[in-house]
């Protein structure tokens, strides 16, 4: 056993786990909170993706100890009190999920994706960067479209900041 | 997973020391295929050494005519590098096709040459450049590091600290991914180096991991184009043969990948 101690959605955390725990075990089973999602579990489905100190990672395929003294950010934490994030409106508005399960890690992928292209995004590009990333129901179409919305948006509301 | 005892190493000392001390110790740096691994129960170390996060592991720094990779950089870093765009720009290129975004944030240079896979996209760049490999202990030429499936010259301790790749006159990769998992079905890196040696190394597609393709080489001296490729006959025997395609296809794989390559170039 060992203590990791934590930053999760801007919260202090210490937990107690077995060296073995995985980063999404942590947030899931000790932490409840259950937005991350465990698709595949070997590293292809991307819906466990949250970010650690700003960059989009696979938690099901880090230990926790790797975060220790790391900032994490999950699904629960990119909304402003009632307010969604652009990303979250823009999946929203465009039909971007149907059964929801790939949907949190697919946001999270996103708002990565948009941070490191800026208003650089086109289709084709979206694409390529979803591909950690897997749906089952949408055929991806209207994911991309969300995506290309939500660049727009968080565009400008960071303009705006 | 099994039970492990995971340690986070401040130095390559102390991650040397951790290792002596564990009974069946493992290094872990990104984790991209460790954890995998040891999540399906075929592989169990008593101790998982973190070298992540150990500082004097991680940077990019090129000098004259010589390109240092230290070894816990990710993918990320090394396609995104200016330094590494302006003097092997096929050596970004070829990390920017390495798995997926979130892979190529915790994946490493030196777990992936650690590792050895088959099919891994480093090590082409690593013996088609003539690399050398740094370790703790000793520097190994890529010509006499790469020892078969997952196998290398490294001994059972032996940490990569740095890939020192050597900046050619020009080089390119090809690959053809697989369309799931990304791993190369066949991939080429070719260089032309300063000296004018011509290397060429090729991934995915031999039953003995990467391996120089001296045919190509050959034809490539003679004249430096996609169309000296033509005539070039690879032999199948030795090649990879499974769902994916056969050996004959891997073949001409390598072929059609090295004309890739020698385009991209220039």
């Amino acid at each position: 056993m060992s203590t990791v101690k934590l930053t999760v959605n801007g919260k202090a955390v210490a937990v107690d786990v077995e060296d073995r725990t995985l980063l999404v075990q942590l947030l899931r089973d000790h932490l409840n909170l259950t937005g991350t999602h465990v698709g595949c579990d070997t590293s292809q489905c991307g819906a466990c993706v949250v970010h650690m100190d700003g960059k989009a990672v696979k938690s099901c395929t880090m230990l926790a100890g790797q975060a220790d003294g790391a900032n994490v950010t999950t699904i629960e934490g990119i909304a402003k009190g009632d307010e969604l994030h652009p990303m979250q409106a823009a999946f929203r508005d465009n039909h971007g999920l149907q059964c929801g399960y790939c949907t949190p890690g697919m946001i999270m992928s996103a708002i990565d994706i948009v941070h490191r292209h800026g208003g650089q995004l086109d289709e084709p590009t979206v694409r390529q960067e979803l591909e950690g990333n897997i749906c089952r129901c949408t055929g991806y179409h209207n994911i991309v479209k969300a995506v290309l919305d939500a660049a727009g948006r968080m565009k400008v509301s960071q303009a705006a900041e | 997973m099994y039970q492990t005892t995971y340690h986070r190493a401040s130095s390559v000392d102390e991650a040397a020391a951790l290792f002596a001390k564990g009974s069946e110790a493992k290094f872990l740096a990104g984790g991209q295929t460790l954890l995998p691994v040891m999540k399906q129960r075929l592989a169990s170390p008593s101790d998982v050494i973190d070298l992540g996060r150990i500082k004097e592991l991680i940077g990019i720094e090129a000098s004259g005519d010589t390109l240092s990779v230290k070894a816990a950089t990710p993918h990320y870093e090394v396609a995104t590098s200016d330094a590494v765009k302006k003097a092997i720009p096929a050596l970004a290129y070829l990390a920017s096709l390495i798995g997926d975004p979130a892979v190529r944030y915790r994946g490493t240079i030196g777990g992936s040459l650690a590792n050895n896979d088959p099919a891994a996209d480093y090590p082409a760049a690593t013996l088609a450049l003539g690399a050398t490999i740094k370790t703790n202990k000793r520097s190994i030429a890529a010509d006499d590091y790469f020892k078969g499936l997952f196998t290398t010259a490294l001994e059972d301790g032996e940490i990569i600290t740095a890939v020192s790749f050597p900046v050619p006159a020009k080089a390119g990769y090809a690959k053809f991914p697989h369309p799931a998992s990304r791993f190369a079905l066949t991939a080429v890196f070719v260089a032309q180096m300063k000296s004018g040696e011509i290397r060429a190394a090729a991934t995915g597609a031999s039953q003995s991991g990467v391996m120089r393709v001296p045919a190509i080489e050959a034809a490539l001296k003679a004249n430096w184009s996609p169309t000296a490729i033509d005539g070039v006959n690879i032999s199948a025997s030795n090649l990879l043969a499974d769902i994916h395609g056969s050996a004959e296809y891997r073949a001409n794989l390598i072929k059609v990948m090295a004309q890739r390559a020698v385009t991209a170039a220039g």
